[in-house]
Protein backbone atom coordinates (compact mmCIF):
# COMPACT_ATOMS: atom_id res chain seq x y z
CA UNK A 1 0.00 0.00 0.00
CA UNK A 2 2.86 2.40 0.82
CA UNK A 3 3.90 1.87 -2.78
CA UNK A 4 0.58 3.04 -4.18
CA UNK A 5 0.54 6.08 -1.90
CA UNK A 6 3.95 7.12 -3.16
CA UNK A 7 2.80 6.81 -6.77
CA UNK A 8 -0.13 9.07 -5.93
CA UNK A 9 2.17 11.57 -4.22
CA UNK A 10 4.38 11.66 -7.32
CA UNK A 11 1.40 12.32 -9.55
CA UNK A 12 0.27 15.15 -7.27
CA UNK A 13 3.74 16.67 -7.09
CA UNK A 14 4.06 16.70 -10.89
CA UNK A 15 0.64 18.34 -11.14
CA UNK A 16 1.68 20.91 -8.51
CA UNK A 17 4.90 21.75 -10.37
CA UNK A 18 2.91 22.30 -13.54
CA UNK A 19 0.17 24.44 -12.01
CA UNK A 20 2.46 26.52 -9.83
CA UNK A 21 5.55 26.89 -12.04
CA UNK A 22 4.52 25.65 -15.52
CA UNK A 23 7.18 22.96 -15.51
CA UNK A 24 5.42 19.99 -17.05
CA UNK A 25 6.86 16.58 -16.20
CA UNK A 26 3.49 14.86 -16.23
CA UNK A 27 4.30 12.97 -19.43
CA UNK A 28 7.84 12.01 -18.58
CA UNK A 29 8.60 8.27 -18.49
CA UNK A 30 7.44 7.43 -15.01
CA UNK A 31 9.98 4.83 -13.86
CA UNK A 32 12.92 7.24 -14.26
CA UNK A 33 11.11 10.23 -12.80
CA UNK A 34 10.12 8.15 -9.80
CA UNK A 35 13.72 7.10 -9.24
CA UNK A 36 14.87 10.69 -9.44
CA UNK A 37 12.16 12.01 -7.12
CA UNK A 38 12.91 9.37 -4.50
CA UNK A 39 16.58 10.30 -4.75
CA UNK A 40 15.65 13.99 -4.36
CA UNK A 41 13.43 13.24 -1.38
CA UNK A 42 16.20 11.37 0.41
CA UNK A 43 19.02 13.75 -0.43
CA UNK A 44 17.02 16.90 0.28
CA UNK A 45 15.97 15.41 3.60
CA UNK A 46 12.20 14.96 3.28
CA UNK A 47 10.35 12.04 4.83
CA UNK A 48 7.67 11.96 2.14
CA UNK A 49 7.14 13.22 -1.42
CA UNK A 50 4.15 15.17 -0.05
CA UNK A 51 6.31 17.14 2.38
CA UNK A 52 8.66 17.93 -0.50
CA UNK A 53 5.65 19.14 -2.49
CA UNK A 54 4.53 21.36 0.40
CA UNK A 55 7.95 22.97 0.50
CA UNK A 56 8.37 23.55 -3.23
CA UNK A 57 4.87 25.04 -3.50
CA UNK A 58 5.56 27.60 -0.79
CA UNK A 59 9.26 28.22 -1.35
CA UNK A 60 10.27 29.07 -4.94
CA UNK A 61 13.94 28.81 -3.93
CA UNK A 62 13.36 25.07 -3.67
CA UNK A 63 12.40 24.80 -7.35
CA UNK A 64 15.88 24.93 -8.92
CA UNK A 65 17.12 22.31 -6.48
CA UNK A 66 14.32 19.98 -7.45
CA UNK A 67 14.77 20.76 -11.16
CA UNK A 68 18.35 19.59 -10.90
CA UNK A 69 17.10 16.16 -9.98
CA UNK A 70 14.38 16.16 -12.60
CA UNK A 71 16.27 17.45 -15.61
CA UNK A 72 20.04 17.52 -15.47
CA UNK A 73 21.74 15.04 -17.73
CA UNK A 74 25.45 14.52 -17.53
CA UNK A 75 26.74 13.96 -21.05
CA UNK A 76 30.15 13.86 -22.68
CA UNK A 77 31.59 15.82 -25.55
CA UNK A 78 31.31 13.74 -28.74
CA UNK A 79 29.35 11.05 -26.85
CA UNK A 80 28.94 8.15 -29.33
CA UNK A 81 31.77 9.29 -31.63
CA UNK A 82 30.31 7.34 -34.56
CA UNK A 83 27.29 9.68 -34.52
CA UNK A 84 29.54 12.70 -34.95
CA UNK A 85 31.55 10.89 -37.59
CA UNK A 86 28.34 10.22 -39.53
CA UNK A 87 27.37 13.89 -39.24
CA UNK A 88 30.83 14.87 -40.45
CA UNK A 89 31.00 12.46 -43.37
CA UNK A 90 27.39 12.17 -44.48
CA UNK A 91 25.31 15.12 -43.27
CA UNK A 92 27.65 18.10 -43.39
CA UNK A 93 28.46 17.63 -47.09
CA UNK A 94 24.73 18.18 -47.73
CA UNK A 95 24.56 21.15 -45.42
CA UNK A 96 27.55 22.76 -47.10
CA UNK A 97 25.40 23.47 -50.15
CA UNK A 98 23.34 26.01 -48.17
CA UNK A 99 24.47 29.64 -47.86
CA UNK A 100 23.29 29.84 -44.26
CA UNK A 101 22.40 27.21 -41.69
CA UNK A 102 20.42 26.80 -38.52
CA UNK A 103 21.12 24.00 -36.06
CA UNK A 104 19.04 23.24 -32.97
CA UNK A 105 20.43 21.32 -30.03
CA UNK A 106 17.23 20.48 -28.17
CA UNK A 107 17.75 19.56 -24.53
CA UNK A 108 21.29 20.93 -24.51
CA UNK A 109 21.73 20.38 -20.77
CA UNK A 110 25.17 21.55 -19.64
CA UNK A 111 26.40 22.12 -23.19
CA UNK A 112 28.75 19.24 -24.01
CA UNK A 113 26.97 18.54 -27.28
CA UNK A 114 26.78 22.24 -28.19
CA UNK A 115 30.56 22.58 -28.08
CA UNK A 116 31.00 19.26 -29.86
CA UNK A 117 28.88 20.47 -32.78
CA UNK A 118 30.50 23.91 -32.78
CA UNK A 119 33.93 22.26 -33.07
CA UNK A 120 32.69 19.88 -35.76
CA UNK A 121 31.27 22.76 -37.80
CA UNK A 122 34.52 24.74 -37.39
CA UNK A 123 36.58 21.79 -38.55
CA UNK A 124 34.36 21.35 -41.60
CA UNK A 125 34.38 25.06 -42.42
CA UNK A 126 30.66 25.63 -41.81
CA UNK A 127 30.69 27.41 -38.47
CA UNK A 128 30.71 30.97 -39.80
CA UNK A 129 27.48 30.53 -41.73
CA UNK A 130 25.64 28.70 -38.96
CA UNK A 131 23.44 29.82 -36.09
CA UNK A 132 23.15 27.28 -33.28
CA UNK A 133 20.18 27.28 -30.93
CA UNK A 134 20.89 25.51 -27.65
CA UNK A 135 17.72 25.06 -25.64
CA UNK A 136 16.81 23.53 -22.32
CA UNK A 137 14.17 24.01 -19.64
CA UNK A 138 16.64 24.15 -16.76
CA UNK A 139 18.03 27.70 -16.33
CA UNK A 140 21.02 26.49 -14.32
CA UNK A 141 21.96 23.95 -16.97
CA UNK A 142 21.66 26.68 -19.63
CA UNK A 143 23.95 28.93 -17.60
CA UNK A 144 26.48 26.11 -17.30
CA UNK A 145 26.23 25.45 -21.03
CA UNK A 146 26.83 29.13 -21.74
CA UNK A 147 29.85 29.18 -19.43
CA UNK A 148 31.45 26.23 -21.23
CA UNK A 149 33.65 25.22 -18.30
CA UNK A 150 34.24 21.52 -17.56
CA UNK A 151 36.27 19.62 -14.98
CA UNK A 152 39.69 18.82 -16.36
CA UNK A 153 39.43 15.15 -15.43
CA UNK A 154 36.65 14.76 -18.01
CA UNK A 155 38.82 16.08 -20.85
CA UNK A 156 40.70 12.86 -21.50
CA UNK A 157 37.46 11.09 -22.43
CA UNK A 158 36.30 14.10 -24.47
CA UNK A 159 39.60 14.08 -26.36
CA UNK A 160 39.39 10.37 -27.05
CA UNK A 161 35.82 10.75 -28.34
CA UNK A 162 36.80 13.71 -30.50
CA UNK A 163 39.60 11.71 -32.11
CA UNK A 164 37.25 8.79 -32.80
CA UNK A 165 34.75 11.17 -34.41
CA UNK A 166 37.35 11.92 -37.09
CA UNK A 167 38.47 15.21 -35.53
CA UNK A 168 40.75 17.20 -37.84
CA UNK A 169 42.26 19.26 -35.05
CA UNK A 170 43.29 18.80 -31.46
CA UNK A 171 40.62 19.34 -28.83
CA UNK A 172 43.21 21.27 -26.85
CA UNK A 173 43.06 23.98 -29.54
CA UNK A 174 39.63 24.88 -28.19
CA UNK A 175 40.12 25.21 -24.45
CA UNK A 176 42.40 26.72 -21.85
CA UNK A 177 43.22 24.65 -18.81
CA UNK A 178 43.43 26.37 -15.44
CA UNK A 179 42.81 25.41 -11.83
CA UNK A 180 41.53 21.94 -12.67
CA UNK A 181 39.09 23.28 -15.24
CA UNK A 182 38.95 23.46 -19.00
CA UNK A 183 37.47 26.73 -20.24
CA UNK A 184 36.20 26.40 -23.80
CA UNK A 185 37.01 29.15 -26.25
CA UNK A 186 34.62 32.10 -26.59
CA UNK A 187 34.83 31.85 -30.36
CA UNK A 188 32.89 28.57 -30.16
CA UNK A 189 29.81 30.32 -28.78
CA UNK A 190 29.84 33.44 -30.95
CA UNK A 191 27.12 31.93 -33.11
CA UNK A 192 25.25 30.10 -30.34
CA UNK A 193 21.95 31.36 -28.93
CA UNK A 194 21.23 29.82 -25.52
CA UNK A 195 17.54 29.87 -24.77
CA UNK A 196 14.81 28.51 -22.56
CA UNK A 197 12.51 26.26 -24.57
CA UNK A 198 10.27 23.35 -23.60
CA UNK A 199 9.53 20.48 -25.95
CA UNK A 200 6.44 19.85 -23.84
CA UNK A 201 4.76 23.25 -24.00
CA UNK A 202 6.56 25.49 -26.53
CA UNK A 203 6.26 25.77 -30.31
CA UNK A 204 8.32 26.09 -33.49
CA UNK A 205 10.66 29.12 -33.34
CA UNK A 206 12.82 28.89 -36.47
CA UNK A 207 13.40 26.80 -39.58
CA UNK A 208 16.22 24.33 -38.93
CA UNK A 209 18.56 22.39 -41.20
CA UNK A 210 19.70 20.04 -38.45
CA UNK A 211 18.13 19.17 -35.12
CA UNK A 212 20.14 17.12 -32.67
CA UNK A 213 18.16 15.82 -29.73
CA UNK A 214 19.88 12.91 -28.10
CA UNK A 215 18.76 10.91 -25.11
CA UNK A 216 15.86 13.25 -24.42
CA UNK A 217 13.10 11.20 -26.04
CA UNK A 218 13.84 8.23 -23.78
CA UNK A 219 12.61 10.34 -20.86
CA UNK A 220 9.26 11.07 -22.50
CA UNK A 221 6.21 8.83 -22.62
CA UNK A 222 4.74 7.90 -26.02
CA UNK A 223 2.27 10.81 -26.38
CA UNK A 224 4.92 13.34 -25.38
CA UNK A 225 7.46 11.75 -27.73
CA UNK A 226 4.94 12.17 -30.50
CA UNK A 227 4.45 15.82 -29.68
CA UNK A 228 8.19 16.47 -29.68
CA UNK A 229 8.84 14.56 -32.89
CA UNK A 230 5.96 16.43 -34.54
CA UNK A 231 7.50 19.69 -33.37
CA UNK A 232 10.83 18.67 -34.88
CA UNK A 233 9.21 17.81 -38.18
CA UNK A 234 7.44 21.17 -38.31
CA UNK A 235 10.69 22.93 -37.42
CA UNK A 236 12.79 21.29 -40.12
CA UNK A 237 13.46 22.82 -43.50
CA UNK A 238 12.75 20.71 -46.54
CA UNK A 239 15.03 17.66 -46.38
CA UNK A 240 16.35 18.78 -43.00
CA UNK A 241 18.05 16.31 -40.66
CA UNK A 242 17.11 14.97 -37.24
CA UNK A 243 19.63 13.14 -35.03
CA UNK A 244 18.48 11.08 -32.05
CA UNK A 245 20.29 9.08 -29.37
CA UNK A 246 21.80 5.72 -30.32
CA UNK A 247 18.99 3.78 -28.61
CA UNK A 248 16.15 6.03 -29.70
CA UNK A 249 14.14 5.54 -32.84
CA UNK A 250 11.09 6.76 -34.69
CA UNK A 251 9.85 3.20 -35.01
CA UNK A 252 7.20 3.51 -32.29
CA UNK A 253 6.26 7.08 -33.26
CA UNK A 254 3.15 8.16 -35.15
CA UNK A 255 5.40 10.49 -37.17
CA UNK A 256 7.58 7.66 -38.47
CA UNK A 257 6.29 8.25 -42.01
CA UNK A 258 7.34 11.90 -41.87
CA UNK A 259 11.00 10.90 -41.94
CA UNK A 260 13.29 8.59 -43.85
CA UNK A 261 16.37 6.94 -42.39
CA UNK A 262 19.46 8.78 -43.56
CA UNK A 263 22.12 6.99 -41.54
CA UNK A 264 20.00 4.31 -39.89
CA UNK A 265 22.62 2.87 -37.58
CA UNK A 266 23.33 6.30 -36.14
CA UNK A 267 19.68 7.30 -35.81
CA UNK A 268 20.04 10.17 -38.26
CA UNK A 269 16.78 10.85 -40.09
CA UNK A 270 15.82 13.14 -42.93
CA UNK A 271 12.52 14.95 -43.26
CA UNK A 272 10.43 13.30 -45.94
CA UNK A 273 8.14 15.51 -48.00
CA UNK A 274 4.49 14.49 -48.13
CA UNK B 1 17.88 -26.78 -2.19
CA UNK B 2 14.10 -26.50 -2.28
CA UNK B 3 12.74 -23.99 -4.72
CA UNK B 4 10.40 -21.39 -3.28
CA UNK B 5 6.81 -22.27 -4.11
CA UNK B 6 5.00 -19.54 -5.96
CA UNK B 7 1.83 -18.13 -4.44
CA UNK B 8 0.51 -17.11 -7.84
CA UNK B 9 1.69 -17.33 -11.43
CA UNK B 10 4.87 -15.44 -12.13
CA UNK B 11 4.93 -12.66 -14.69
CA UNK B 12 8.60 -11.95 -15.32
CA UNK B 13 12.17 -12.89 -14.43
CA UNK B 14 14.95 -10.35 -13.87
CA UNK B 15 18.63 -11.30 -13.69
CA UNK B 16 21.73 -9.35 -12.72
CA UNK B 17 25.27 -10.59 -13.30
CA UNK B 18 28.73 -9.10 -13.46
CA UNK B 19 32.18 -10.75 -13.41
CA UNK B 20 31.74 -14.30 -14.67
CA UNK B 21 28.36 -13.45 -16.20
CA UNK B 22 28.93 -15.06 -19.59
CA UNK B 23 29.60 -18.54 -18.20
CA UNK B 24 26.77 -18.23 -15.67
CA UNK B 25 24.24 -17.22 -18.32
CA UNK B 26 25.45 -19.90 -20.71
CA UNK B 27 24.86 -22.43 -17.93
CA UNK B 28 21.27 -21.31 -17.34
CA UNK B 29 19.49 -19.60 -20.24
CA UNK B 30 20.15 -22.19 -22.98
CA UNK B 31 18.39 -24.75 -20.74
CA UNK B 32 15.07 -22.95 -21.12
CA UNK B 33 12.52 -24.61 -23.43
CA UNK B 34 11.21 -22.90 -26.56
CA UNK B 35 7.75 -22.59 -24.98
CA UNK B 36 9.05 -20.77 -21.90
CA UNK B 37 6.29 -18.31 -21.21
CA UNK B 38 7.85 -15.48 -19.18
CA UNK B 39 9.88 -12.49 -20.30
CA UNK B 40 13.43 -12.41 -18.92
CA UNK B 41 15.20 -9.08 -18.41
CA UNK B 42 18.95 -9.16 -17.91
CA UNK B 43 21.53 -6.60 -16.83
CA UNK B 44 25.16 -7.56 -17.26
CA UNK B 45 27.92 -5.09 -16.47
CA UNK B 46 29.74 -4.40 -19.72
CA UNK B 47 32.17 -1.60 -20.61
CA UNK B 48 30.29 1.49 -21.85
CA UNK B 49 31.90 1.65 -25.28
CA UNK B 50 31.54 -2.03 -26.05
CA UNK B 51 28.69 -3.26 -28.17
CA UNK B 52 26.67 -5.80 -26.26
CA UNK B 53 27.80 -8.96 -28.01
CA UNK B 54 26.20 -11.09 -25.32
CA UNK B 55 22.75 -11.00 -26.88
CA UNK B 56 23.98 -12.43 -30.18
CA UNK B 57 26.18 -14.97 -28.39
CA UNK B 58 23.20 -16.26 -26.40
CA UNK B 59 20.81 -16.09 -29.33
CA UNK B 60 22.94 -18.73 -31.01
CA UNK B 61 22.54 -21.02 -27.99
CA UNK B 62 18.99 -20.32 -26.78
CA UNK B 63 15.64 -21.57 -27.98
CA UNK B 64 14.09 -18.26 -26.96
CA UNK B 65 14.34 -14.93 -28.76
CA UNK B 66 17.27 -12.95 -27.35
CA UNK B 67 17.59 -9.24 -28.07
CA UNK B 68 18.90 -5.93 -26.86
CA UNK B 69 16.15 -3.96 -25.11
CA UNK B 70 14.72 -0.97 -26.96
CA UNK B 71 13.16 2.09 -25.42
CA UNK B 72 9.32 1.98 -25.22
CA UNK B 73 9.31 -1.61 -26.47
CA UNK B 74 6.34 -3.66 -25.21
CA UNK B 75 7.62 -6.60 -23.13
CA UNK B 76 6.85 -9.90 -24.87
CA UNK B 77 6.54 -13.32 -23.26
CA UNK B 78 9.28 -15.86 -23.89
CA UNK B 79 11.82 -13.22 -24.86
CA UNK B 80 15.17 -12.48 -23.25
CA UNK B 81 16.08 -8.78 -23.18
CA UNK B 82 19.55 -7.42 -22.44
CA UNK B 83 20.23 -3.88 -21.27
CA UNK B 84 22.29 -2.03 -23.90
CA UNK B 85 25.80 -0.94 -22.92
CA UNK B 86 25.89 2.47 -21.20
CA UNK B 87 22.10 2.66 -20.62
CA UNK B 88 20.02 1.79 -17.60
CA UNK B 89 17.12 -0.57 -18.30
CA UNK B 90 13.83 0.02 -16.47
CA UNK B 91 10.34 -1.47 -16.52
CA UNK B 92 7.34 0.85 -16.81
CA UNK B 93 4.15 -0.01 -14.96
CA UNK B 94 2.30 -0.58 -18.23
CA UNK B 95 4.62 -3.43 -19.23
CA UNK B 96 6.98 -1.58 -21.54
CA UNK B 97 10.75 -1.21 -21.37
CA UNK B 98 12.47 2.12 -20.81
CA UNK B 99 16.09 3.18 -21.12
CA UNK B 100 17.84 6.02 -19.36
CA UNK B 101 21.20 7.75 -19.39
CA UNK B 102 20.91 8.78 -15.75
CA UNK B 103 24.13 8.73 -13.81
CA UNK B 104 25.72 5.38 -13.05
CA UNK B 105 24.41 3.64 -9.93
CA UNK B 106 26.98 1.62 -7.95
CA UNK B 107 29.47 2.89 -10.57
CA UNK B 108 27.49 0.94 -13.15
CA UNK B 109 25.39 1.79 -16.17
CA UNK B 110 23.47 -0.35 -16.75
CA UNK B 111 22.87 -0.94 -13.06
CA UNK B 112 21.24 -4.10 -11.72
CA UNK B 113 19.58 -2.17 -8.89
CA UNK B 114 17.87 0.17 -11.36
CA UNK B 115 16.35 -2.75 -13.28
CA UNK B 116 15.41 -4.79 -10.20
CA UNK B 117 13.85 -1.87 -8.31
CA UNK B 118 11.77 -0.67 -11.24
CA UNK B 119 10.69 -4.25 -12.02
CA UNK B 120 9.72 -4.81 -8.38
CA UNK B 121 7.59 -1.71 -8.66
CA UNK B 122 5.96 -2.77 -11.92
CA UNK B 123 5.46 -6.49 -11.22
CA UNK B 124 5.14 -6.69 -7.43
CA UNK B 125 4.71 -10.26 -6.18
CA UNK B 126 4.74 -11.73 -9.68
CA UNK B 127 8.45 -11.16 -10.11
CA UNK B 128 11.35 -13.57 -9.79
CA UNK B 129 14.72 -11.86 -9.28
CA UNK B 130 18.16 -13.45 -9.49
CA UNK B 131 21.55 -12.06 -8.54
CA UNK B 132 24.40 -14.11 -9.98
CA UNK B 133 28.18 -13.94 -9.92
CA UNK B 134 29.92 -10.57 -9.61
CA UNK B 135 32.62 -8.60 -7.85
CA UNK B 136 30.67 -5.56 -6.64
CA UNK B 137 27.54 -4.72 -4.64
CA UNK B 138 25.12 -3.88 -7.43
CA UNK B 139 21.82 -5.78 -7.23
CA UNK B 140 21.67 -6.08 -3.44
CA UNK B 141 19.22 -3.22 -2.91
CA UNK B 142 17.23 -4.32 -5.93
CA UNK B 143 16.87 -7.89 -4.72
CA UNK B 144 15.65 -6.64 -1.35
CA UNK B 145 13.10 -4.44 -3.16
CA UNK B 146 11.83 -7.52 -5.02
CA UNK B 147 11.49 -9.46 -1.79
CA UNK B 148 9.78 -6.53 -0.04
CA UNK B 149 7.28 -6.30 -2.90
CA UNK B 150 6.38 -9.96 -2.40
CA UNK B 151 8.45 -11.37 -5.26
CA UNK B 152 10.82 -14.33 -5.23
CA UNK B 153 14.48 -13.51 -4.46
CA UNK B 154 17.18 -15.95 -5.58
CA UNK B 155 20.93 -15.66 -5.23
CA UNK B 156 23.60 -17.80 -6.84
CA UNK B 157 25.31 -19.70 -4.03
CA UNK B 158 28.46 -17.60 -3.42
CA UNK B 159 30.55 -20.78 -3.18
CA UNK B 160 29.29 -21.75 -6.65
CA UNK B 161 29.95 -18.31 -8.13
CA UNK B 162 32.97 -17.25 -10.19
CA UNK B 163 32.97 -14.07 -8.08
CA UNK B 164 31.32 -14.34 -4.66
CA UNK B 165 31.14 -10.66 -3.65
CA UNK B 166 27.95 -9.70 -5.46
CA UNK B 167 25.83 -12.71 -4.51
CA UNK B 168 27.12 -12.42 -0.93
CA UNK B 169 26.17 -8.72 -0.81
CA UNK B 170 22.72 -9.61 -2.12
CA UNK B 171 22.34 -12.28 0.57
CA UNK B 172 23.45 -9.86 3.26
CA UNK B 173 20.90 -7.29 2.11
CA UNK B 174 18.18 -9.89 1.61
CA UNK B 175 18.77 -12.84 4.00
CA UNK B 176 15.41 -14.33 3.04
CA UNK B 177 16.67 -14.99 -0.49
CA UNK B 178 17.03 -18.61 -1.60
CA UNK B 179 20.54 -19.69 -2.63
CA UNK B 180 21.02 -22.11 -5.51
CA UNK B 181 23.86 -23.26 -7.70
CA UNK B 182 23.66 -22.71 -11.45
CA UNK B 183 22.25 -26.17 -12.19
CA UNK B 184 19.45 -25.67 -9.68
CA UNK B 185 18.77 -22.21 -11.09
CA UNK B 186 18.51 -23.66 -14.60
CA UNK B 187 15.97 -26.29 -13.60
CA UNK B 188 14.04 -23.89 -11.36
CA UNK B 189 13.69 -21.37 -14.19
CA UNK B 190 12.59 -24.10 -16.61
CA UNK B 191 9.90 -25.19 -14.18
CA UNK B 192 8.56 -21.64 -13.87
CA UNK B 193 7.88 -20.93 -17.47
CA UNK B 194 6.43 -24.25 -18.52
CA UNK B 195 3.38 -23.88 -16.26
Amino acid sequence: MAEAVEDLEIQLLLEALFQRYHYDFRHYARASIKRRLIQARIQLGFSTISSMQDRVLHDPAMLPRLLDYLTVQVSEMFRDPSYFRALREKVLPHLSTYPSLKVWIAGSSTGEEVYSLAILFKEEGLYDRTIFYATDINPEALAAAQAGVYALDRIRKFTENHQKSGGRSSLSDYYTAAYGRAVFDKSLKENVVFSDHSLVTDAVFAEMHLISCRNVMIYFDRPLQDRAIGLFRDSLARKGFLGLGSKESLRFSSHAKGFSEFVGGEKIYQRREA
Amino acid sequence: MTAPSPSRPHTAVVIGASAGAVQALLATLPALPADFSLPILVVVHVPPDRDNALASLLQAKCALTVKEAEDKEPIAAGTIYFAPADYHLLVEAGGTLALSTDEPVNYSRPSIDVLLESAADAYGDGLVGLVLTGANHDGAAGLKAIHDAGGIAIVQDPTDAYAAVMPQAALDACPAATTMNLDAIASYLSSLGSA
